[in-house]
């Protein structure tokens, strides 16, 4: 036998089939790839026909210059003829300052303008820890912004060069020395407390002067008595300054030195200011509280931690809103009949304790997952509680729970809207039926409520984002 | 060998023990929570009867008894305004749970359903799912429950719309709106009229204090819930009998006639018929007007739930490791069999825990009715009969407390399911 032909040369490939290839091939793969995907697939389709079909002309034919709900439907149908729907935007351009500071005067937009680009700074060195080039741009970012801001505001000149000043200054120091942001961090909260309801600078000064004392107290005694003992002589201390020698200091400091801004009361708060004040306040208290509730609950000690668990499990059983409820019609009952508490700070605390029972299960959690060894080498290098936690559990602990911390803190903020059940001006359901009900704005429903719904969508959707970002960020496995 | 031993030699007890030895410390600091715990709760106690006297009020429950003199639109037990603040608290709670059930139930299938569709290898369906998850879990239920009801009582039409009058028939017109679903379900701004179902030959019922008891309705739920009871016991014993001889009886057929045959009997034997609503005069006659604040309600917190639990399937799912599912196909199982007896049965330990939690984030959240008075719970109880009465610290113990048995109720039940599904390992 003898072969007849012998190919020596590599035929050329052909082209694929024109269905194993290009846009062709994905289609079929992603889109068509049988009979129950291609019927999805065409429902999806006229899904988002119908949708683009109904909300595109109105989103097109909107208006962004009227003054009633009236001549927004004139102006729309002499542009684009009768029967046309449209958008009225008209009524957010005219009550956006409603929506961003509900009744707070209007002569000094600029201190919760300031307030609320400051706290960046004040934020970074926690969040991108380690990162300085993201905590120089967001900086130099809300810098920017800060001073844009207000000058479009039309702020005095004094605070705008403050706030310019304070802007540069927070970029070099960044730019040289990150670690020190974190003293403007701990000196933000009495900043923003003066910044929005005003009044004497002594009264934050003081107050903030009390966590010194503590500290203080807690770093002499620590040596000698524990670190457990220290921690609460220390607290025992700072409540004697706050209860009885606070006020007296503030008189005479006051009357030497009267340093203030005009005062604002709490009922002038609301819209997203009321919602970012309580929001971020309770963020930022329930995660230390959630923590110390978590370990009282792997506590060994059968009270502590019957105290944790009873807590807990109560706070998770019942609806936000009665805590709300406790705060403005219950609190009063079981303090002294002269102390008169703000109602916003009475919520905050509510919703701080609220928040700190689930944070304290999310934490749980991230506990319980940690293996039996890293307790145990902890023990074993002779670390005593506070290290183990500080050094060992805690890190590892908070990463796990990472998800479940910033979904909780999501869920937080959007609950701040219910402060509306108690007489707050919220800019969901206070400030928009306080728009709607006017005159010139009756009918109005969908624009109000999306452009509300846009901004907490921005909120979240960007703190879920971030919660991705640091996940990414700790990941110390399968690189 | 030297013997290690587990106790530290016992001295003398020095009173500096209590804080530096670790044996003793924990003791020191109970007893420190101990006194300050009581300390604490004295003082708010001791404030309590303070502020109480001042405003000249005592703590007392008494008020559940007297007349509750308001109307509550949606009530499940018979209630007028001359029934008691009590009986209007369990109209209240039980409207709480209607909500709650309905918004579960119907969460569930929607979140199931979305869940597995952002799986899917669609890339439209995965996407569109994704939207709709990140859109409506990242904006507040609240905005959800006042769209919801201003879109429903802004937009639906009027009653005065349905009417049909002889001169339009003789133009030949129809009425500018109509009912939905063969003429029995009618729409309008002022609520959604739907059919009401009726014995003519009811089995009655008896108070019972604040309660009332319908034994029609008990029949019917102790025939259901028997019905379910023989199914059972039936596909157990098919599964034995396949597992020990190999031949599956047919048993299609006999779980339907024991699932259905019972509680048709028993309806058709109470006199069982439907009442539709008919439009006459200005409104709709006849049938259940449901408002707007229920059906507002149920809409935001089902659309808005069901996200959660979509998120929660989709995980459960994606924890289930591909070998799994790549081993049940080498079995030769179809894929829906490999569906229903190796993926699902795992997937659900992972998805249970998330699902109880979002169980009771709908009960606490049917508390948001509030924002279209609904009256619910905290409607009745926490809302007019407070201001009636006055009385908030009693109100809101009770309503915490009502909310708290609630809570651990639902989350109790389900964690017994959990055990039952968990993974038993030896």
């Amino acid at each position: 036998m003898e072969a007849r032909f012998v190919r020596q040369s590599m035929l050329t490939p052909q082209q694929p089939p024109l269905g194993e290839k290009g846009a062709m091939k994905w289609l079929r793969e992603n889109l068509f790839s049988g009979w129950l995907n291609s019927i999805l697939t065409i429902l999806g389709l006229l899904a988002i026909f119908f949708m683009v079909k109904g909300a595109l002309p109105w989103l097109l034919h909107g208006v962004w210059d009227a003054n009633s709900l009236g001549e927004c439907r004139k102006i729309i149908a002499a542009d684009w003829g009768q029967g046309q729907t449209g958008a009225c935007w008209a009524l957010i351009h005219e009550r956006w300052n409603q929506f961003f500071f509900g009744f707070y005067p209007q002569e000094i937009y600029w201190r919760p303008t300031m307030t609320f680009f400051l706290m960046f700074p004040a934020i970074t060195p926690v969040l991108f820890f380690g990162s300085r080039a993201n905590a120089r741009r967001v900086i130099g970012a809300a810098s920017l912004v800060m001073a844009a801001a207000l000058f479009g505001l039309g702020a005095p000149m004094a605070p705008f060069l403050v706030a310019v000043a304070a802007g540069l200054a927070l970029f070099w120091l960044a730019e040289i020395a990150p670690a020190w942001l974190l003293w403007f961090t701990a000196l933000y909260p009495g900043l923003t407390f003066w910044l929005l309801w005003g009044g004497p600078l002594w009264r934050p000064v003081c107050a903030m002067l009390g966590f010194v004392i503590m500290f203080a107290v807690f770093r002499l005694a620590a040596a000698r008595i524990g670190a457990t003992v220290a921690m609460v002589a220390g607290f025992l201390a700072a409540c004697v300054w706050w209860l009885f020698l606070q006020t007296p200091v503030i008189a005479s400091l006051a009357s030497a030195m009267p340093l203030s801004l005009r005062p604002v009361t709490s009922d002038q708060f609301g819209g997203f200011l009321l919602a970012i004040i309580i929001g971020v306040t309770a963020i930022i208290g329930s995660l230390p509280l959630g923590i110390i509730l978590a370990l009282g609950r792997k506590s060994d000690m059968p009270l502590v931690k019957g105290l944790c668990v009873g807590f807990i499990e109560f706070v998770r059983g019942v609806p936000l809103i009665t805590m709300l409820f406790t705060a403005s019609l219950l609190l009063q009952y079981f303090l002294p009949p002269q102390v008169q508490f703000d109602l916003i700070l009475r919520v905050i605390i509510l919703v701080t304790l609220f928040s700190a029972a689930y944070i304290a299960e999310v934490i749980r959690g991230g506990l319980a997952a940690l293996p039996r060894g890293q307790y145990e080498a902890a023990d074993a290098l002779g670390l005593d509680y506070w290290q183990a936690q500080r050094f060992i559990i805690m890190p590892q602990a908070l990463k796990i729970s990472i998800p479940g911390i910033v979904s909780s803190f999501i869920g937080l903020f959007k609950d701040t809207t219910l402060v509306t059940f108690v007489g707050l001006m919220d800019p969901l359901k206070g400030i928009t039926q306080v728009v709607r009900a006017d005159i010139n704005w009756k009918g109005v429903y969908w624009e109000p409520y999306i452009f509300v719904g846009a901004i907490f969508f921005l909120f979240c959707f960007s703190m879920s984002r971030y919660s991705m970002y640091l996940e990414r960020k700790l990941k110390r496995d399968h690189r | 060998m030297a013997v290690a031993t587990t106790t530290a030699p016992r001295g003398n007890f020095r009173p500096s023990m209590l804080i530096y030895d670790t044996r003793f410390r924990s003791f020191t600091i109970q007893v420190i929570v101990l006194i300050l715990v009581v300390a604490g709760l004295s003082w708010l106690v001791h404030n309590l009867f303070v502020n109480l006297a001042a405003k000249g009020k005592d703590l007392s429950y008494a008020f559940l008894w007297n007349r509750a003199g308001y109307d509550i639109g949606q009530h499940l037990i018979p209630y007028t305004n001359d029934s008691t603040h009590g009986r209007a608290a369990i109209v209240g709670l039980l409207n709480t749970l209607l909500v709650a059930g309905f918004a579960c139930v119907f969460a569930t299938i929607l979140g199931v359903m979305v869940g597995i569709l952002r799986l899917s290898k669609n890339w439209l369906i995965g996407r569109l799912m994704t939207v709709y998850i990140e859109v409506f879990r990242n904006v507040p239920l609240l905005l959800w429950i006042i769209l919801t009801y201003v879109i429903l009582s802004e937009v639906m039409p009027e009653p005065k719309d349905f009417k049909l009058t002889d001169a339009m028939i003789a133009a030949g017109q129809a009425p500018k709106a109509s009912m939905i679903f063969d003429g029995s379900v009618a729409i309008t701004n002022r609520g959604t009229n739907i059919p009401a179902i009726l014995l003519s030959r009811p089995l009655g019922g008896i108070d019972v204090g604040f309660l009332s008891l319908n034994f029609s309705f008990l029949a019917s739920v102790l025939v259901i819930a028997a019905s379910i009871w023989a199914n059972w016991a039936l596909l157990r014993r098919a599964r034995t009998l396949q597992e020990t001889t190999g031949n599956r009886p047919v048993t299609w057929w006999i779980s339907l006639l024991i699932l259905f045959a019972p509680i048709v009997a028993l309806l058709a034997a109470m006199g069982f018929h439907l009442d539709y609503p008919v439009f006459k005069g200005f409104n709709f006659q006849g049938g259940i007007n449901v408002a707007h604040a229920f059906t507002a309600l149920l809409i935001a917190l089902t659309v808005y739930s069901a996200t959660y639990i979509a998120e929660a399937v989709r995980a459960g799912i994606l924890a289930i490791s591909r070998g799994q599912s790549e081993a049940a196909f080498a079995l030769g199982l179809r894929p829906g069999r490999t569906m229903k007896l190796i993926i699902l049965p795992q997937a659900l330990r992972v998805i249970i825990p998330p699902l109880i939690s979002q169980y009771l984030n709908i009960t606490k959240n049917t508390s948001l009715g509030i924002a279209v008075s609904y009256l619910d719970l905290r409607g009745t109880l926490g809302g007019i009969t407070l201001n009636q009465t006055g009385r908030e610290l009693e109100c809101m113990l009770l309503m915490m407390l009502i909310y708290l048995t609630m809570s651990l109720i639902i989350s109790g039940v389900m964690n017994i399911f959990n055990n039952a599904v968990r993974l038993k390992e030896r």
